[in-house]
C-alpha cells in the first residue's frame, strides 16, 4: 500500500496540549487532557513569556475574541464557545448584516477585539469597524489603495482579512502597503511601502501579529515576482527583517541555524544553484497564506507559492526555495528548517496552505506536528522541531503523483502527468489543488480536521502557441473540470489518527470558503452557491443553513457578544479566482479564462451575482432580536437547487 | 443569444451616440467617437502620448470613419480584454493575433515573426533556431509568469534542451519605466546577453534606438511545428457580435492598405507576405 519506506508509522491519538491546557476543555476530554497537560507542564514554561494558561491564545485575546483570523497561533480556527450546540443550531437567526459596498469577492475573516468587528474588504481595502451585537458602523477607514494595483493581481482583488493585537488593527492592502490603524479612533498610526505594485507585486493575505511584530509577505508569483516574507515593529511599521525565498542564503536568511531534514535541502545558495542563471531573480515564492507560531520554539511556520514562470520546462532544477514550507525563528527571521513539498513544481501547486500545530502520538511518542493540507492533494504531518515528514497520505483524488517518498521527501511523479513541453489529460487535482488557501479548523474534541476543498483535475496543452509581446494573447494552457463524481467541492472530516475521512459532503462548486468548528460540536462553511451551513462536527450532518445574498468565499468566525451570547459571522461576497466567472468575465467565449478555473465554472452565474454582505447570526437573532420568520422550522431544509448535500458513507472509501 | 450583460453594453453604446454605424437621428454637436483600448506604456505598438503605430492606426481608421479617437488605458496584460472591451470601456483593440477567440478580429493587416537581435559584430547573422552557436550563446526571451505561457522561441529552446544559458526578462517589467519590453532589446546593446529571441515590432523598433549598431534577423523558420508558429498574423479586434464595427474597421484598413503599409515600415515593423505560414 502506500506505508512509508520507513515502516508505518502508528499515529495514535491526538494530545494538543495548546487547547486542553487552556482548561476550557476540562471535563470534555479528561482522559486525553490529562497527560497533555503534564506534556505541558514538563516542558516548562513556553519560550516567549506568554500571559495565561494558553500559549497558543494571542496574549489579551479573551476566550470569546477572535483576534487573528486563525483564531490562535496554532491556526486550529476551534470556538471554545458552547453555547450553540449541536442540539439548538437549528435556531439560529440572522442577527444583523451590513454591506461593505464593494462587489469583489470577499475571502476575509471577520475578527473581533476590544469590543468591536473588524472588517477589511477587498480593494479598495476598506477597514469598517462595527459594534459586534448591533451591528451599528463605528468607523471606517479608507487606505486610498491605489487603482492601479487591481490591474496587477492575479486572481481577483481579494484580501484574507485583518489581525489585531494591543489596541491596534493590521492587514496589507493591495498596493503592497501594510496599515496599523487605533482600534478606538480608526485613526491610521503607520502605513509602509513594502513592494511595488508596477514590479507585479500585490499583498493579499492576512498579517500574523506576536509579540510586537507584524509577519506579511507579498503575492504575485504568476507576475514575475520574487517572494518575500518580513517582519515589522507593531509600534513603528519599521522593518525589522526580511527574508527573500529565491537567491543567495543571505538573502533567504539561511545561516548556522539552518537545519533542514532532507540532503536535498542542503548545500550552499541552493536558491541560486537550482536555477538557471538569474530566473531566480523572477522565481516567485511569494507568501500570500497563512503564518503559524509556536511560543515555545519561537518560530513561525508558513510556506511559499509557486515557482515563476509556470512554464517547466524554461526553469530546470528544483527552483528553491519555492513551494517551500520554512520554520524561521520569529525574531530574527533565521531559517531552521524548510521542506519543498513541490520541487520543480510542475502544476501550480503552491505551497502556501495553513499549517496546524498540533500534537501528534506517533508511534507512542508525542511528536510536535506541523499539519499541512497540502494543494498536492498530500495530508503531510511534519516534525516542526526537524522538518521531518512523517506522513503524507493523500485525503482526496490525487494521479500526479503516487506517493511522497518519506527517506528523500520528494513527491513520486507519475510521468504521464507531467507538463512542460508535452501535454497532459486529467492531471488530478487541477492546478487549485486538492484544496486551495480555503483553511481548514481542528477539534481537539473530535479529534477531526475539517476541510473545506475541491474537487477539479485539468488538461494541459503543452508545447501550443505562446505569448505575443504588445498584444493581450497569451496562449491557452489548462483546462479545468469536475473531477470524479462530477461535483467540483467537498466539505470533509479527517481523522488524523486514523488517516482516513470520515465523513465528506458534496458541493456544486469548490468549496471555497474557510470553516470553524466550535466546542458545541459544530462546524461552519459556506459555498459559491450561497449557503452558510452548520453541519454536525461528529457525523457531517447538515444541522441548519443560511441563504445569503452572494457566493460564500469568505471565513466563518464565531465570537462572545457583550451581552454573553455566541455570535457566528461570515462574508458573502462571491469571487476570487474560484469565482472569476461571476465577475461577468464571458467565459463562454473564453474557456481559459483565469488561468483555466472558468472552464470548470461557466454555471457559477446561473447561481450567484457579486455583492460583498457581511451576515451575524445568534440563537433566536441575539441582542437585536430580529424579527422572528414565522416559517422557521422550514429554513434548515427547504429551497435547494438540486443535490448538493449528498453525504457519502461514513468509512472512508475516498480511493 | 446574447447574454444579458453584453445585450446591456450594445445598448449603451449605441445610446451614447458612439455607435458608429448608428450615427444619432437628432442633431447632435459631438461628432462620433471611435473608443480604442490601448496601454499607455508600450511602444512600438502605443502609449499615452500616442506615439505607437497603433495610435497612428487608430487615427488613420477613425478618420475614414469620420470620427475622433478617444482611449481608455490599461496595461496590456492578464485581463487586458476582460477590463476593456469585455467591460464596455471601449470597442477597439488595435492589435491582437488573427482569430484571438475572446474578440471579433478584421481581417490581418499585418504579419510578423520573431527576430533575432544581436550586436552587428556577430557573424554571420544568425537565422535560425538550429543554429549550433545558440548553444553557447547567453540567449534573452521573454518570460511570462502565468498559464505556463511562453514565447514560442523559448519553447523551442526548450525543446532542445538549450535552457541554461537562456535568460529571462519579465514581459511586465517595470511598469514605472518606459516601455518594459524593450529591456531585452536594450540588454543586447548592454552586453548582458548576446542574442534576443524577440517579437519582431518590437526588435525592429528598438533595435534601431541603441547606442551599439544592432541587426536584427527575421527566424527563417516559420514555426517550430503545429502549435508553436513563429509568425502571427494581427488583425483589428472589436466585442464579439459589433458585426457591423468589424466590418468597417476591416473595410477602412483595407481601402487604406498603402498607408497602413507605409505606418508599419515606418516603425520598423519586420513585415512577412501572406502564406509564408502563421498561426491565427
Amino acid at each position: 500500500m502506500r506505508s512509508t519506506s520507513r515502516g508505518s508509522l502508528v499515529f495514535g491519538f491526538l494530545l494538543s496540549a495548546p487547547l486542553l491546557a487552556s482548561g476550557v476543555l476540562a471535563g470534555c476530554n479528561s482522559s486525553s487532557s490529562a497527560p497533555a497537560r503534564d506534556a505541558a507542564a514538563a516542558s516548562g514554561q513556553p519560550a516567549g513569556t506568554r500571559v495565561g494558561a494558553d500559549p497558543m491564545r494571542p496574549p489579551g485575546a479573551q476566550p470569546g475574541e477572535w483576534t487573528i483570523p486563525a483564531k490562535d497561533y496554532a491556526s486550529t480556527r476551534f470556538s471554545d464557545l458552547d453555547q450553540i450546540t449541536a442540539q439548538n443550531v437549528g435556531g439560529l437567526r440572522l442577527a444583523w448584516s451590513f454591506s461593505t459596498g464593494v462587489l469583489r469577492g470577499h475571502e476575509a475573516a471577520p475578527i473581533v477585539a476590544d469590543g468591536t468587528m473588524f472588517v477589511v474588504t477587498p480593494w479598495p481595502n476598506y477597514l469598517y469597524a462595527l459594534d459586534p451585537v448591533t451591528g451599528e458602523q463605528k468607523w471606517r477607514y479608507d487606505p486610498g489603495t491605489a487603482r492601479a494595483a487591481q490591474g496587477v493581481a492575479c486572481c481577483d482583488v481579494v484580501n484574507r482579512g485583518a489581525a489585531y493585537a494591543d489596541g491596534r488593527v493590521f492587514f496589507n492592502t493591495l498596493d503592497v502597503h501594510t496599515v496599523a490603524v487605533d482600534a478606538q479612533s480608526g485613526k491610521e498610526l503607520w502605513k509602509v511601502k513594502l513592494g511595488e505594485i508596477n514590479r507585479g507585486e500585490t499583498m493579499t493575505m492576512a498579517p500574523l501579529v506576536v509579540d510586537g511584530k507584524v509577519y506579511v509577505g507579498n503575492s504575485g508569483g504568476e507576475m514575475g515576482v520574487r517572494g518575500w516574507i518580513t517582519a515589522l515593529d507593531a509600534a513603528s511599521g519599521e522593518i525589522a527583517w526580511r527574508a527573500y525565498h529565491t537567491g543567495p542564503d543571505a538573502d533567504v536568511l539561511i545561516g548556522p541555524r539552518f537545519k533542514p531534514f532532507y540532503p536535498s535541502h542542503q548545500g550552499k545558495d541552493l536558491g541560486v544553484t537550482t536555477w538557471p542563471p538569474d530566473q531566480w531573480k523572477v522565481g516567485g515564492g511569494a507568501v500570500w497564506g497563512w503564518i503559524s507560531y509556536d511560543p515555545e520554539t519561537n518560530a513561525i511556520y508558513y510556506g511559499t507559492s509557486n515557482p515563476g514562470v509556470w512554464n517547466p520546462a524554461l526553469r530546470p532544477g528544483d527552483n528553491k526555495w519555492a513551494s517551500t514550507i520554512f520554520a524561521r525563528d520569529a525574531d530574527t527571521g533565521e531559517a531552521l528548517w524548510a521542506y519543498q513539498t513541490t520541487p520543480h513544481d510542475e502544476h501550480d501547486y503552491d505551497g502556501v496552505n495553513e499549517l496546524l500545530l498540533l500534537d501528534l502520538e506517533v508511534g507512542g511518542q508525542s511528536r510536535k506536528v506541523a499539519v499541512r493540507p497540502g494543494r498536492t492533494g498530500f495530508m503531510y504531518i511534519i516534525d516542526r522541531l526537524t522538518g521531518e515528514v512523517l506522513s503524507a497520505e493523500p485525503y482526496g483524488h490525487v494521479n500526479w503523483a503516487s506517493r511522497v517518498d518519506l527517506e528523500t521527501g520528494r513527491p513520486v511523479l507519475n510521468e504521464e502527468k507531467r507538463t512542460g513541453n508535452r501535454s497532459a489529460t486529467n492531471i488530478c487535482p487541477a492546478a487549485p489543488g486538492l484544496k486551495d488557501w480555503q483553511p481548514s479548523a481542528f477539534s481537539p474534541r473530535t479529534r477531526l480536521l475539517y476541510l473545506p476543498h475541491n474537487n477539479l483535475c485539468m488538461d494541459y496543452e503543452g508545447g501550443e502557441a505562446g505569448y505575443i509581446a504588445g498584444t493581450p494573447y497569451v496562449g491557452a494552457r489548462v483546462k479545468m473540470y469536475a473531477g470524479p463524481g462530477g461535483h467540483r467541492g467537498v466539505y470533509s472530516a479527517w481523522d488524523l489518527a486514523a488517516q482516513k475521512e470520515v465523513w465528506s459532503i458534496k458541493e456544486r462548486f469548490p468549496v471555497w470558503s474557510g470553516t470553524v468548528v466550535t466546542a458545541g460540536d459544530v462546524a461552519f462553511y459556506g459555498t459559491m452557491d450561497r449557503w452558510f451551513k452548520a453541519v454536525h462536527a461528529r457525523t457531517g450532518e447538515l444541522l441548519w443553513r443560511f441563504r445569503v445574498g452572494s457566493g460564500i468565499i469568505g471565513q466563518p468566525v464565531t465570537y462572545l457578544g457583550s451581552d454573553g451570547r455566541q455570535y457566528v459571522a461570515i462574508l458573502s461576497g462571491v469571487g476570487g479566482w474560484a469565482g472569476a466567472t461571476a465577475l461577468g468575465l464571458m467565459p463562454e467565449i473564453d474557456p481559459f479564462i483565469a488561468l483555466g478555473f472558468g472552464n470548470a465554472m461557466t454555471d457559477l452565474p446561473d447561481y450567484t451575482a457579486q455583492g460583498g454582505m457581511l451576515y451575524v447570526f445568534a440563537l433566536d437573532g441575539g441582542a437585536q432580536g430580529g424579527e422572528r420568520p414565522s416559517d422557521a422550522a422550514d429554513n434548515a431544509g427547504e429551497g435547494t437547487v438540486g443535490q448538493p448535500d449528498e453525504r457519502t458513507s461514513q468509512t472512508g472509501t475516498r480511493r | 443569444m446574447i447574454p444579458a450583460r453584453r445585450l446591456g453594453a450594445v445598448v449603451a453604446l449605441v445610446s451614447g451616440g458612439i455607435a458608429l454605424w448608428a450615427l444619432p437621428a437628432r442633431p447632435s454637436v459631438r461628432p462620433p467617437v471611435l473608443r480604442v483600448c490601448s496601454d499607455p506604456n508600450n511602444l512600438p505598438f502605443s502609449n499615452r502620448a500616442e506615439e505607437g503605430f497603433e495610435n497612428r492606426l487608430a487615427r488613420l481608421i477613425a478618420g475614414e470613419l469620420g470620427a475622433e479617437v478617444r482611449y481608455t488605458w490599461w496595461a496590456q496584460r492578464r485581463g487586458f480584454v476582460r477590463n476593456t472591451l469585455g467591460a464596455g470601456e471601449c470597442d477597439l483593440v488595435a492589435g491582437v493575433p488573427a482569430g484571438f477567440d475572446p474578440v471579433a478580429t478584421t481581417v490581418p493587416y499585418y504579419r510578423s515573426t520573431y527576430v533575432f537581435v544581436t550586436r552587428r559584430d556577430l557573424t554571420p547573422p544568425l537565422a535560425s533556431i538550429d543554429d549550433p552557436r545558440l548553444r553557447r550563446l547567453r540567449i534573452g526571451v521573454h518570460l511570462i509568469g502565468d498559464d505556463y505561457a511562453a514565447p514560442p522561441p523559448a519553447t523551442a529552446l526548450a525543446r532542445r534542451g538549450i535552457v541554461r544559458n537562456l535568460r529571462g526578462y519579465s514581459i511586465y517589467g517595470d511598469y514605472r519605466d518606459p516601455n518594459p519590453p524593450a529591456r531585452l532589446v536594450e540588454a543586447v546593446a548592454k552586453g548582458e546577453v548576446d542574442v534576443a529571441l524577440v517579437w519582431g515590432p518590437l526588435g525592429g523598433y528598438f533595435a534601431g534606438r541603441q547606442e551599439v549598431p544592432l541587426r536584427v534577423t527575421p527566424m527563417r523558420e516559420t514555426d517550430d511545428g503545429p502549435g508553436t508558429p513563429f509568425v502571427f498574423a494581427i488583425a483589428m479586434g472589436v466585442r464579439r457580435g459589433d458585426t457591423e464595427l468589424v466590418r468597417r474597421v476591416g473595410a477602412a484598413l483595407d481601402r487604406r492598405r498603402a498607408e497602413v503599409r507605409r505606418i508599419l515600415e515606418e516603425y520598423g515593423v519586420p513585415l512577412v507576405p501572406a502564406g509564408s505560414g502563421e498561426a491565427t
